[in-house]
C-alpha cells in the first residue's frame, strides 16, 4: 500500500448504494455508522479494504460498505479472511461476525485465526440470540433463557467471548457497545491499528428477539455505576464519583471494592500490554451476568509475530537462498537419465 | 558364476512388517531400474496403521514393481518373485505369486513365535506346501548381523539393516547396478555407523547371491526402447504438486494451498511446502473446511487457490465449493480418492468419488471435473484443471487416487515451452454504465464466449464490489431474490459449465476404432490396466476400441457420437458403476459396468476375463 496514493475520503465514499435492511431500531445501525464514520480517519482507501463476513444479521454488513467484500459461509469468515490476508498482506481485512456465527458454527476458525495472529480486525456483534433464524438461544445466551427452541429455558452454559479469545492467545482483545459511537470508534481504531488479530466484542441490542439484554449495563442512566472503563496505566475505577474500583484480594481473585475502604494505591492499575494474559482473563470474567458492573475497553494488546508476515518472510528467505523458482530445474530435482 | 539369462519383464514384490523398510527397499530397487533404463510401474501397498502389531498379517507392508525392456503401464498382476521377510508377509502375499515363482524368505524369522503371530500352527517352509514354488531360504537376519559385526554395530541395530541384505540379494539375482544404491546410502544416512551397516548388509546380500549355489541362475532385464529424451521417475502426488507449481508459473499467479493432513493427499502438501521460492504459500489449516475457505479467500485476492483432500475431507469442502460456484471464482479442489465410505480404507485405492464430485452439493451447483490417469499425467491434469478454473472462474474438482498418488513411473520430461499458456487478465477498469450514465463495475457481466464473469481483485481502484452466497442479480451482482433472476442465474451457471466442452481437443479412440464392436470407456487410474488388457486382447485377435476420459464434466461433445458406433460399451471402474450410470442416463445406451471395490486396482487378468465374458454373452444376440 502506498500512502501517497491515498485520497482523502469522506463517510460517503465508504457507503455502498445498497439499502440497509436491518430491522428498524437494530443495534447494527449504530455499529455501521461508527465504522463508516471512522474509515476516512484511518488513512486507508476503500479499494485496499475488504470486509469478510459469515452468515447472520451482522454478516450483511459488507453489502453496506463501499469496499471489497464477501458475504461468505456461516462461521467460515475467519478462514476465508486468513487465505485473503496471507495472499495479500497489503490489504486491510475486517471480519464481521456474531455470537452464533463466530462462537458456535465458526468457533474453530475463530480460535485458530486468533492463535495464528493473522492481521485481521474481527468485530463480533454479541446480542446473545439468533436473530436471522428468528430467535433461538445462542452460545452466549444465559442459562434459563426461554426461546423458541428452549421453551423450558436453555440448559447450555454460555461462552464468555473475551475469555475464549484470550484462551486462544489473542494479541488484542477489547469490548465496546452499540450505544456509544465515540467509544466504538476509539476501540475500532485501536483494533485496526494493531498488527495481528484484533478481537472486539460489541454488546449489540437485538430489539426484536432479545430487546434490552444489556440495558442494566449500557443504558445512559446506569452507565456510570455499571460500566468499568479500562484505561491503560490507570487505576481501574468507576462510579459517578469514581468511588468504586477493582482490587486483587488476598485470595488472588479480583473483587469490586470501595476506593475509600482500600485506598487508591490498592486499586489494580490496568496494564493492557502485560505479556501474561491472566489479569486480562480475570477482568474478562469480572462480571458474571448482564446485571453487574462490566469492564469495557482494551483488555489486552501485546506484540506477537503476525502470521501473514511470517509466511512472507519464509517466502523471501527461500527466494534469497534458492533464487527465483525454475520449473525446468524442479522437474529434474529427483534426478534424471537420458534415453537415445 | 552362472551365465546371465534375459527376461523381457520382471515383477518383484517385497513384503515384510511395517517396520521392515519394505517401501524404501522397493523404492531403491525401482530407482536403480529406472536409471538403468527399464520401463516400470510400481504399486506400494501398506496398512493404515503406522505400526500395526509387529509380525501380524495386519501389519504387512508391500511394494510391487514391474520392470520391462518395453513399454508397460501396470505393476503386474502376479509377481514372479516374492521376497517375504516374515511369516505374516508370506501368508498375506503368497496367493499373488505366480505358479512356479521364486519365493525368497528370511529363514531367521520363521521361529515358533513369529509363526504364531502370523497365525501358522506349524512352519510352512517345512511342510511341503510350497513345493509349487522355487523356495530360497536365506538366514538374512544372522547374515546381516555377521556382516555388521566388524563395524562394531550392536546386533540389535544391525538387524534393522536386513532389508538392505534383501535388496542386495535381489539386485544380484536380476543384475542391477550397485553403485547408485551405495551412493544413495552414503548420502541418505548421516550417521556413519548406520550408513556402514546398510552398506555392509547390501554387499553381503549381493555376495551371497554370487557365492552360493542356492540362488542359481542370474537374469537381467535389458533397458526398454523408450522414446529418446530426458527421463525422471515420479509418483502421482509429486507430479501433481509439480503440476500446481507449473500452473502458477503458466498463469503467472502465485499459488496458495490450504490443506489439512489426510492420507493419501498429504504428500502434495509436503511437496508444495518445499517450493516457497516459487512464491507458493502453503497453510496447514485447522480443518478441511478452513483449508478450502483459505483457498477461496486467496482466489478472491487474485491467487491460484488450491485445496487438497481425500475421503471424508471431500464431504467437508462441499459448502465452500458451493459458495465458489455461486461467487464464480477459480478454486482447485484436489481429491485423492481412497476406499470409503467414512474412514474406509485410508491407504487403499478406489474411484468412488465421481458421484460426490458431480452431485455432492446443495442446490444446482454444476462444476467441471478432471481425472488424472497415470502418475506422470497428474502433472498435466493439474494444469488442465487450473486452466478451466481460471478461464471459466469456477471451482474444479481434480480426481486422482491412492494408486496414482503413491505409484511411480518413468516420465519423459516435457519441454517447458510446450506447456499451455493459461494466463487470464484481471479487470482493472469499469466495464459498464449505470442508469445515470456513470461508469461502473459490473461484477456479473459475462464474457460472451466463455460466460465467465470478470475478475477484479481487491486493491483495484474504483472496482470495489461485494460477492456472497445470496442469489445475485445478473450483471450488477447485487442481492436479488426475484423469480426470473434466480431462473436466469441458474441457467447461466449451467450453460457456463456446459460450454467448457468446447475447449477440449477431439477425443482419441485407441485400439481399433473402426473395426471393433466393443468399446472400453475408462477414466482415472484404470488406464494402466485397460491399456495392458486392450493390447493383450488385440494380440489375441480381438478388435477392441478404447476411450479414456480426462474431462468427466462436462463430458466431451463428441463422446455420444463415438459411443453410439459400438454394439457394446463397457465401463470398468473401481466403484459400483458411477460413470457407467452417467453415460447410460446421458446417452441412453446400454453401457455395461465392470466393477471392483476391494481397495486394489484391477489386474489385467480380471479385466480380460470380464471382457471375454461380456463378449461371450453378446454372441448369438442379434446386433
Amino acid at each position: 500500500m502506498t500512502d501517497t496514493a491515498i485520497q482523502l475520503t469522506s463517510k460517503k465514499d465508504w457507503s455502498s448504494d445498497q439499502e440497509v435492511r436491518w430491522c428498524p431500531g437494530c443495534g447494527d445501525y449504530g455499529i455501521l455508522q461508527a465504522v463508516q464514520q471512522l474509515m476516512p480517519d484511518l488513512g486507508v482507501s476503500p479499494e485496499n479494504t475488504v470486509f469478510i463476513s459469515g452468515i447472520g444479521c451482522s454478516s450483511r454488513f459488507p453489502y453496506y460498505m463501499n469496499t471489497y467484500g464477501m458475504h461468505s459461509i456461516h462461521g467460515r469468515a475467519p478462514a476465508i479472511a486468513t487465505g485473503l490476508a496471507v495472499a495479500r498482506p497489503d490489504l486491510d481485512v475486517w471480519v464481521i461476525t456474531g455470537d452464533g456465527d463466530g462462537l458456535s458454527i465458526g468457533g474453530n476458525h475463530l480460535i485458530h485465526a486468533l492463535r495464528r495472529n493473522v492481521n485481521l480486525t474481527i468485530l463480533l456483534f454479541n446480542n446473545r440470540i439468533y436473530g436471522l433464524t428468528k430467535g433461538q438461544f445462542s452460545p452466549t445466551s444465559e442459562v434459563g433463557k426461554v426461546t423458541k427452541s428452549t421453551p423450558f429455558g436453555s440448559i447450555d452454559p454460555p461462552f464468555n467471548p473475551l475469555a475464549v479469545a484470550l484462551g486462544a492467545e489473542a494479541s488484542f482483545v477489547a469490548r465496546t457497545h452499540d450505544l456509544d459511537r465515540k467509544h466504538m470508534m476509539e476501540i475500532f481504531r485501536a483494533a485496526h491499528d494493531h498488527r495481528g488479530a484484533a478481537f472486539v466484542e460489541i454488546y449489540q441490542n437485538c430489539n426484536v428477539f432479545n430487546d434490552g439484554q444489556f440495558n442494566d449495563i449500557t443504558k445512559r442512566t446506569v452507565r456510570d455505576e455499571m460500566m468499568i472503563d479500562l484505561v491503560h496505566g490507570q487505576p481501574i475505577v468507576f462510579g459517578a464519583d469514581r468511588q468504586r474500583g477493582v482490587a486483587m484480594g488476598s485470595n488472588g481473585f479480583l473483587q469490586l471494592v470501595e476506593v475509600a475502604d482500600v485506598g487508591i494505591d490498592n486499586i489494580l492499575v490496568h496494564d493492557q500490554h502485560h505479556p501474561h494474559p491472566s489479569l486480562a482473563f480475570a477482568l474478562a470474567r469480572l462480571n458474571t451476568d448482564d446485571h453487574s458492573p462490566t469492564p469495557f475497553g482494551i483488555f489486552r494488546q501485546v506484540e506477537r509475530q503476525e502470521y501473514a508476515g511470517a509466511v512472507g518472510a519464509q517466502l523471501a528467505a527461500a527466494a534469497e537462498k534458492k533464487g527465483p523458482g525454475d520449473l525446468a530445474a524442479l522437474l529434474r530435482s529427483n534426478g534424471t537419465w537420458t534415453v537415445g | 558364476m552362472t551365465d546371465t539369462g534375459v527376461l523381457d519383464r520382471l515383477v518383484v514384490r517385497f513384503a515384510g512388517d511395517s517396520g521392515d523398510g519394505m517401501q524404501l527397499t522397493g523404492d531403491r530397487f525401482t530407482s536403480v531400474s529406472a536409471t538403468f533404463g527399464n520401463d516400470l510401474s510400481t504399486f506400494p501397498d501398506y496398512p493404515a496403521e503406522i505400526r500395526a502389531p509387529a509380525g501380524t498379517v495386519n501389519g504387512v507392508s508391500s511394494f510391487q514393481v514391474q520392470l520391462a525392456d518395453h513399454d508397460i503401464t501396470t505393476p503386474g498382476d502376479n509377481p514372479n518373485v516374492l521376497v517375504a521377510m516374515n511369516p505374516a508377509a508370506l501368508k498375506a502375499d503368497l496367493a499373488r505369486l505366480e505358479p512356479g515363482g521364486t519365493l525368497i524368505v528370511n529363514d531367521d524369522s520363521f521361529e515358533e513365535r513369529d509363526l504364531a503371530k502370523a497365525g501358522y500352527d506349524h512352519n510352512p517352509l517345512d511342510d511341503g506346501s510350497l513345493a509349487g514354488y522355487r523356495l530360497i531360504r536365506v538366514p538374512m537376519t544372522s547374515l546381516t548381523k555377521q556382516a555388521c559385526e566388524p563395524l562394531g554395530v550392536k546386533p540389535r541395530d544391525a538387524e534393522r539393516s536386513k532389508n538392505f541384505f534383501a535388496l542386495g540379494l535381489v539386485s544380484w539375482m536380476y543384475t542391477r547396478p550397485t553403485e547408485p544404491t551405495l551412493e544413495w546410502i552414503a548420502a541418505r544416512f548421516k550417521d556413519p555407523l548406520v550408513a556402514g551397516a546398510n552398506t555392509a548388509a547390501f554387499q553381503a546380500g549381493f555376495h551371497f547371491g554370487e557365492t552360493t549355489e542356492q540362488v542359481g541362475h542370474r537374469y537381467e532385464v535389458r533397458p526398454a526402447k523408450l522414446p529418446a529424451g530426458e527421463y525422471t521417475s515420479v509418483t502421482g502426488n509429486t507430479a501433481l504438486a509439480w503440476g500446481l507449481v507449473a500452473a502458477g508459473q503458466l498463469a503467472q499467479l502465485p499459488v496458495t494451498l490450504g490443506s489439512y493432513p489426510i492420507t493419501p493427499a498429504s504428500d502434495i502438501l509436503h511437496e508444495l511446502s518445499k517450493h516457497k521460492h516459487f512464491g507458493v504459500r502453503t497453510i496447514q489449516a485447522e480443518d478441511e473446511i478452513a483449508a478450502s475457505g483459505m483457498a477461496l479467500g486467496a482466489a478472491f485476492a487474485g491467487h491460484l487457490g488450491v485445496t487438497t483432500t481425500s475421503g471424508p475431507g471431500v464431504s467437508l469442502k462441499g459448502e465452500t465449493i458451493s459458495l465458489a460456484v455461486s461467487i464464480e471464482l477459480p478454486l482447485l479442489v484436489i481429491d485423492i480418492q481412497r476406499g470409503g465410505p467414512s474412514t474406509g480404507l485410508p491407504t487403499k485405492t478406489e474411484a468412488a468419488d465421481l458421484n460426490i464430485a458431480m452431485y455432492g452439493r446443495h442446490g444446482e451447483a454444476p462444476l467441471p471435473i478432471v481425472a488424472a490417469y497415470s502418475p506422470a499425467q497428474c502433472f498435466f491434469a493439474a494444469i488442465e484443471a487450473a486452466r478451466i478454473a481460471l478461464t471459466y472462474r469456477t471451482p474444479v474438482i481434480l480426481l486422482s487416487d491412492g494408486f496414482l498418488a503413491n505409484g511411480s513411473e518413468p516420465w519423459r520430461l516435457p519441454d517447458i515451452a510446450d506447456l499451455p499458456d493459461i494466463r487470464v487478465a484481471f479487470t482493472t477498469s469499469p466495464n459498464g454504465t449505470d442508469a445515470d450514465g456513470n461508469s461502473v463495475y459490473l461484477p456479473y457481466l459475462r464474457d460472451p464466449d466463455t460466460l465467465a464473469r470478470p475478475w477484479a481483485i481487491p486493491g483495484t481502484p474504483g472496482l470495489m464490489h461485494r460477492v456472497g452466497g445470496l442469489e445475485k442479480a445478473d450483471r450488477t451482482g447485487n442481492v436479488d431474490y426475484t423469480p426470473e433472476n434466480h431462473q436466469r442465474m441458474g441457467d447461466l451457471r449451467a450453460a457456463k459449465i456446459d460450454g467448457i466442452a468446447a475447449s477440449y481437443p477431439p477425443l482419441v479412440v485407441h485400439g481399433d476404432p473402426d473395426e471393433a464392436d466393443l468399446c472400453v470407456l475408462g477414466w482415472g487410474s484404470t488406464w494402466a490396466t485397460i491399456h495392458a488388457t486392450v493390447e493383450r486382447q488385440r494380440r489375441a485377435g480381438h478388435k477392441v476400441a478404447w476411450i479414456h476420459l480426462t474431462n468427466l464434466n462436462p463430458l466431451p461433445n463428441d463422446l455420444g457420437e463415438h459411443l453410439r458406433r459400438y454394439r457394446t460399451v463397457v465401463v470398468p471402474e473401481l466403484n459400483r458403476g458411477q460413470l457407467c450410470n452417467i453415460v447410460r442416463a446421458k446417452y441412453l445406451i446400454d453401457a455395461q459396468p465392470i466393477n471392483k471395490m476391494s481397495g486394489l486396482p484391477f489386474t489385467v487378468g480380471e479385466l480380460e476375463a470380464a471382457l471375454d465374458q461380456i463378449r461371450t454373452a453378446q454372441q448369438g444376440v442379434p446386433a
